[in-house]
């Protein structure tokens, strides 16, 4: 029989391994990677770092799951209001871009090229 | 019974929700057009929230939804169609850039999915185990106990982007409208 704190622990704890959510979260970071390396569009490049972003949140809220410490969510919490506050100044950058150059390919923006 | 049992069981939910979310990512990144790209990152954003809940954490399942899913992606939306890119700019990335990219990203990957198999990660602890921490009611107490300046610090983090976002908009005197 199981005690009962054992049983009060979700099964995605008890019979997944924290290391396929470590990987799930890699796989994650590495297509934003990806999406930021290869795409042009400013837009696109900006969602990619919002998937590199919740890559990381989900690795932070596995493990404050799997250890039961409250800690790693309540930075999540934060990162998600950070990352709220970005955007809002990220996405006003890029409308001035397209204002004064009428494009958002990042290919354009090479003034500061050596 | 048993064959059902095993269909709809938490694992193959895990398996079901994650082969989605990196589904949806991969469109993300492969999307041409920036509204398919957002429509498949709030799919990604949904499956990830579906992720929080099987872990337990719906407290952050549900801002996931509200803030990421709802506000966030609202405002690239707005963005793009404010923008109103018609002519749907080519891919001009030269293929051999692409590939050195994508080439780079892998090995990236390939490196941390090999550090990570070698790390030996403490497995849970089932007498000391708290099931409630996620809960609204639990995470609020510490938000609002050890975490209160921070929360404090996120609201003037809030005034300043909302002033420098106003800032930025803001049309000058000469400035043409879009």
């Amino acid at each position: 029989m199981f005690s009962e704190a054992t049983a009060a622990i979700p099964d995605v704890i008890q019979q997944v391994k924290i290391q396929h959510y470590i990987f799930l979260a890699t796989a994650l970071f590495v297509i934003g990677i990806v999406g930021v390396l290869t795409r042009r569009n400013a837009i696109v490049i900006f969602m990619s770092v919002e998937l590199m972003l919740n890559s990381v949140n989900l690795l932070l809220i596995t493990f404050s799951a799997y250890r039961s410490d409250p800690a790693g969510q309540v930075f999540v919490f934060f990162i998600m209001a950070v990352a709220a506050a970005e955007v809002a100044v990220g996405l006003a950058i890029i409308v001035m871009i397209y204002r004064n150059t009428r494009t958002i390919d990042v290919g354009f923006l090479n003034k500061l090229k050596f | 019974m048993e064959f059902i049992d095993r269909i709809f069981s938490t694992q193959s939910l895990f398996w079901f929700l994650s082969f989605l979310t990196i589904l949806s990512a991969l469109m993300v990144v492969t999307s041409k057009s920036p509204v398919y790209s957002v429509l498949y990152l709030i799919l990604t954003f949904f499956c990830l929230s579906g992720h929080y809940i099987i872990l337990n954490a719906q407290f952050l399942a549900f801002v996931n939804i509200i803030v990421y899913a709802g506000a966030i992606m609202v405002l690239f939306l707005f963005v793009i169609m404010f923008l109103n890119m018609k002519e749907d700019e080519a891919e001009t990335s030269p293929t051999l850039i692409r590939t050195l990219a994508t080439g780079t990203a892998i090995v990236l990957g390939v490196t941390l999915v090999l550090a990570f198999s070698t790390v030996k990660v403490a497995a849970f602890n089932p007498m000391a185990f708290d099931s409630q921490v996620g809960m609204v009611k639990n995470l609020g107490s510490v938000l609002f106990r050890e975490y209160l300046l921070p929360f404090e610090l996120a609201s003037v983090l809030f005034l300043i982007a909302m002033v420098g976002a106003v800032m930025l908009g803001r049309r000058e005197a000469g400035d043409r409208h879009f």
